[in-house]
């Protein structure tokens, strides 16, 4: 059992929980994930650790509502227990100082960018970030960025803040006003698929942070297996962060649909019970 | 143990009076003439829609009808046969006498989990294959392994919840890797020797293959848990959802104050075949089909977790693995539930019992086939498989014949969901974790004959040293392993004094 320290919404949809974990709290580099699930009927959802706090023996998380496990999730509060937290999953990121760094983040993907853009400043890299978001209330981060940025740029879909404009457009006028070495993008796989293209245009080496379905996390399904320059890896012992240019991008997209009609079936019957709760 | 079993040993054994007496009550003819029992079963047409377990398990009657078949022979040729040299007409003979827990306390001796090994060794390579009635009179063996659960569980519903005879606690920790059959048994052995075991699991539940591998149709998980929670009350400690070399590294562990560790960690990484089209969705490993329905309660609906499934559904693979897929996939309400196999049913690696089951349960198989692309939706969904046909050819290392491409023999299928089951290789993590471990190139870890890898103080066992294998031989690593670790961590303390 892991107790919820901390927890409170960043943003409509997006919640922070800090949870006690000391030994992932001490392994954890960035770039690392979790698999938790939250009681004994519950499934298994990987988030990224966004961070730690060695001394507390803690860890947080951000995760974004989209299903019945994130909305579940978002519903404990502070002082409950979720049964089960495995980890750290994954490769930690190449943390190294190669000049200068953009990290592009697109909706919750701004919360696994956090711990990347620490780590990238930390090692002394010019840290350009951009975080963007269907509109104003869907940022979130926003100040633990800048504190790690050079330059934080915000975008948004509608230009009720920041920007207006799509995360690509921001990334390509950055490149076009000075030398990138590296970029790092996270969000929904179309995004990174777009975001890839921009960068492989000025040949910027780039890594994807990809978020597949998974089960165990620890190679032994093959659930998140996708294919990278036309071979297949499994995201959660291989990645989750892999060459941009690489990866495919169309075959991950219609693999994270696989349960989708389940998923939204199991979504409208788990709404259903909340509401018929609330009526009573 | 193991030295103790030694033909001196049977024959001692066999010569006690009331041995010696009960031999000569019905004369051997008699006993040989008297038909092998045949194991109850659930109707095909109802367990092939519910989770019952297949096999019903013997009435006391039959189990004793059936204990007179066994000879008490004077060279006992099926021990020889089983992996962890379990005494098999002693216990036998306990059955035959009517004490049925003494019967009980004798599959102790060697074997910490017979009412797992009753339903899940394949005995037909091994006890009884090796069995007098095989062997000289060309008839089926003696029935070793219902007699083995019939006795186990027969001891687990009737007599005291006992666990064996602990030494002394010593306050010595000893980290056991992974829950798995090897991890259990090398547990349960340490707490024998007074140990203080901790046992490390990455998952949330424990078992290993015997919980997310084998279904609840063929191994009910009460059983499972039952036999894990003896180990627990021999004072064993369980830690789930971790996993050893990423929550926290061996190093870490020894500082603090584990002394020695056993790898059982097994060889659950799947593999796939790489042909085109491998990755649509709606193709997954046996291990996520399984782990999905076994582990995290998939097509239930009280559960979170979804299910691939499908009205046509083509299970690639022969072995265990594979058998307990389709079976799965028809019980979840496939219309054609079938397995794929290159070779023929000769060949197939599964337990002859599953196979047998899996044809009254009403799995089709094309065999001498294989797979070689797939085509999917515009969705990316798996849609259509091509199929190429094989034929026998000469015989290859293993000593089967070398199933080869019949050329031009391709034909389409369709389907809407593919589950492959071609083997698994070992996991990793481990390997990783400690870069000086010598490894195999099949990256299975290397050890020697008391279990210990090339650093001295860890031990290995299981699936991770033998690559897939079976229950029974990972038990018995684990028994190994377990006096390996003893004489090591003995020979340390005494230097130390
Ligand atoms: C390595 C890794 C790190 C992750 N880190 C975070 C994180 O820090 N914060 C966070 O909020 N989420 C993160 N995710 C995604 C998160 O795991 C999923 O959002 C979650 O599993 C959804 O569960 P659910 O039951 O709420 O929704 P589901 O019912 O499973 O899904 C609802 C809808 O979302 C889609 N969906 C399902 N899984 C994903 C996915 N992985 N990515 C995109 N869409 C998906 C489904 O197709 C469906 O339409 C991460 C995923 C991975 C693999
Ligand atoms: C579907 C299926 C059916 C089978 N049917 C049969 C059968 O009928 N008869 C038979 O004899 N054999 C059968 N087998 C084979 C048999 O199950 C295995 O040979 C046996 O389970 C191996 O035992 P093990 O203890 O070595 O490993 P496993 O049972 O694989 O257990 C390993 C455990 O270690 C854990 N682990 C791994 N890495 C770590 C880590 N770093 N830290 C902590 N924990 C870790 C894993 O999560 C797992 O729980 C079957 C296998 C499968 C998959
Ligand atoms: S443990 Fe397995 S091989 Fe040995 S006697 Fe029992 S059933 Fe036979
Ligand atoms: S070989 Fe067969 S008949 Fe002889 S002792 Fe063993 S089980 Fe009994
Ligand atoms: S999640 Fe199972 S192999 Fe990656």
């Amino acid at each position: 059992m892991f107790k919820i320290i901390e927890k409170k919404f960043l943003s409509e949809n997006v919640a922070k929980l800090v949870i006690e974990a000391p030994y992932i709290a001490k392994s954890r580099r960035a770039g690392h994930f979790i698999i938790l699930r939250i009681d004994k009927n519950g499934e298994r959802i990987p988030l990224t650790i966004s961070d730690a706090d060695v001394e507390k023996g803690t860890i947080s998380l951000i995760v974004q509502r989209v299903g019945v496990s994130s909305h579940k999730l978002c519903a404990m509060n502070a002082g409950n227990f979720i049964l089960d937290v495995v980890g750290p999953l994954g490769k930690a990121t190449h943390i190294s100082n190669v000049g200068t760094v953009l990290c592009a983040g697109g909706g919750v993907g701004v919360a696994p960018l956090f711990p990347i853009v620490q780590a990238m400043k930390l090692a002394g890299n010019r840290v350009i970030t951009i975080i963007a978001a269907r509109n104003k209330d869907l940022v979130i981060l926003e100040n633990e960025m800048a504190e790690y940025s050079d330059e934080l740029i915000v975008m948004t879909d509608d230009g009720s803040k920041g920007t207006k404009g799509l995360v690509t457009q921001g990334m390509e006028e950055v490149i076009l006003r000075e030398k990138i070495h590296q970029a790092i993008v996270i969000g929904p796989a179309v995004m990174m698929k777009f975001a890839a293209l921009t960068t492989k245009k000025y040949d910027i080496h780039t890594l994807a942070s990809l978020n597949t379905i998974m089960v165990d996390g620890t190679g032994m399904c093959g659930a998140c297996r996708v294919s990278v320059g036309g071979k297949t890896e499994f995201v959660c012992v291989d990645g989750p962060e892999f060459d941009a240019h690489k990866v495919n991008f169309d075959e991950m997209l219609s693999r994270l649909g696989a349960y989708k009609d389940k998923e939204s079936e199991n979504y409208e019957a788990y709404v259903k019970s909340c509401e018929a709760v609330s009526l009573n | 143990m193991e030295e103790e079993l030694n033909e001196e040993y049977y024959k001692a054994e066999r010569k006690t009076e009331w041995r010696d007496k009960l031999r000569k009550e019905i004369k051997a003819k008699e006993r040989t003439d008297i038909s092998r029992v045949r194991m109850p079963e659930a109707d095909p047409n109802v367990r092939n829609k519910s989770n019952l377990e297949v096999n019903k398990g013997l009435t006391l009657e039959m189990a004793i009808a059936e204990s007179h078949r066994c000879l008490d022979c004077a060279v006992p040729t099926c021990i020889i046969g089983c992996p962890v040299g379990t005494n098999i007409p002693k216990f036998i003979k306990y059955l035959e006498a009517g004490d049925i827990l003494g019967a009980a306390e004798v599959l102790k001796e060697n074997n910490s989990l017979p009412a797992i090994c009753g339903r899940v060794c394949p005995q037909e390579i091994q006890c009884e294959a090796q069995c007098f009635y095989v062997k000289k009179l060309s008839k089926e063996g003696a029935a070793i392994g219902h007699l083995e659960r019939f006795v186990a569980d027969y001891a687990r519903e009737h007599g005291e919840a006992t666990i064996p005879a602990l030494a002394e606690p010593n306050g010595i920790k000893m980290a056991v890797i992974g829950s798995g059959p090897a991890g259990l048994t090398v547990a349960g052995e340490l707490a024998k020797f007074g140990y203080d075991v901790t046992v490390f699991e990455a998952l949330h539940d424990l078992g290993g293959v015997l919980k997310y591998g084998i279904p609840e149709f063929r191994l009910p998980k009460s059983i499972v848990d039952y036999e894990i929670n003896t180990i627990k009350n021999m004072g064993v400690k369980f830690i789930t959802n971790f996993i050893v070399g990423k929550t926290a590294s061996i190093a870490d562990l020894k500082e603090e104050g584990y002394v020695a560790f056993f790898i059982a960690s097994g060889a659950g990484l799947p593999n796939f075949m790489n042909i085109p089209g491998e990755n649509y969705s709606g193709i997954q490993s046996a291990n996520e089909f399984l782990t999905r329905v076994n582990l995290m309660g998939g097509g239930n609906k009280d559960f979170d977790t979804p299910v691939h499934t499908g009205k046509n559904v083509v299970i690639i693979g022969g072995g265990n693995t594979a058998m307990d897929s389709v079976r799965t996939a028809k019980r979840m309400g496939a219309e054609r539930a079938i397995i794929m196999y290159r070779r023929t049913m000769e060949e197939m690696p599964a337990r002859a019992e599953e196979i047998k089951h899996a044809i009254e349960e009403g799995i089709e198989f094309i065999n001498l086939a294989s797979p070689i692309e797939y085509f999917a939706d515009e969705r990316g969904k798996v849609n259509k498989m091509r199929v190429q046909k094989m034929e026998l050819g000469e015989p290859d290392a293993s000593g089967r014949r070398r199933p080869v491409v019949i050329k031009g023999s391709e034909y389409d299928i369709d389907v809407d969901s593919v589950v492959i089951a071609v083997g698994v290789s070992p996991n990793p993590i481990i390997q990783q974790s400690i870069p000086e471990l010598e490894i195999t190139k099949w990256n299975t870890i290397k050890v020697d004959g008391n279990m210990m890898t090339s650093i001295p103080g860890l031990f290995a066992g299981g699936d991770i040293v033998r690559g897939g294998a079976t229950v029974i031989l990972a038990m018995g690593d684990g028994r190994k392993a377990a006096a390996g670790m003893h004489s090591f961590v003995q020979a340390d303390v005494f230097a130390n004094i």
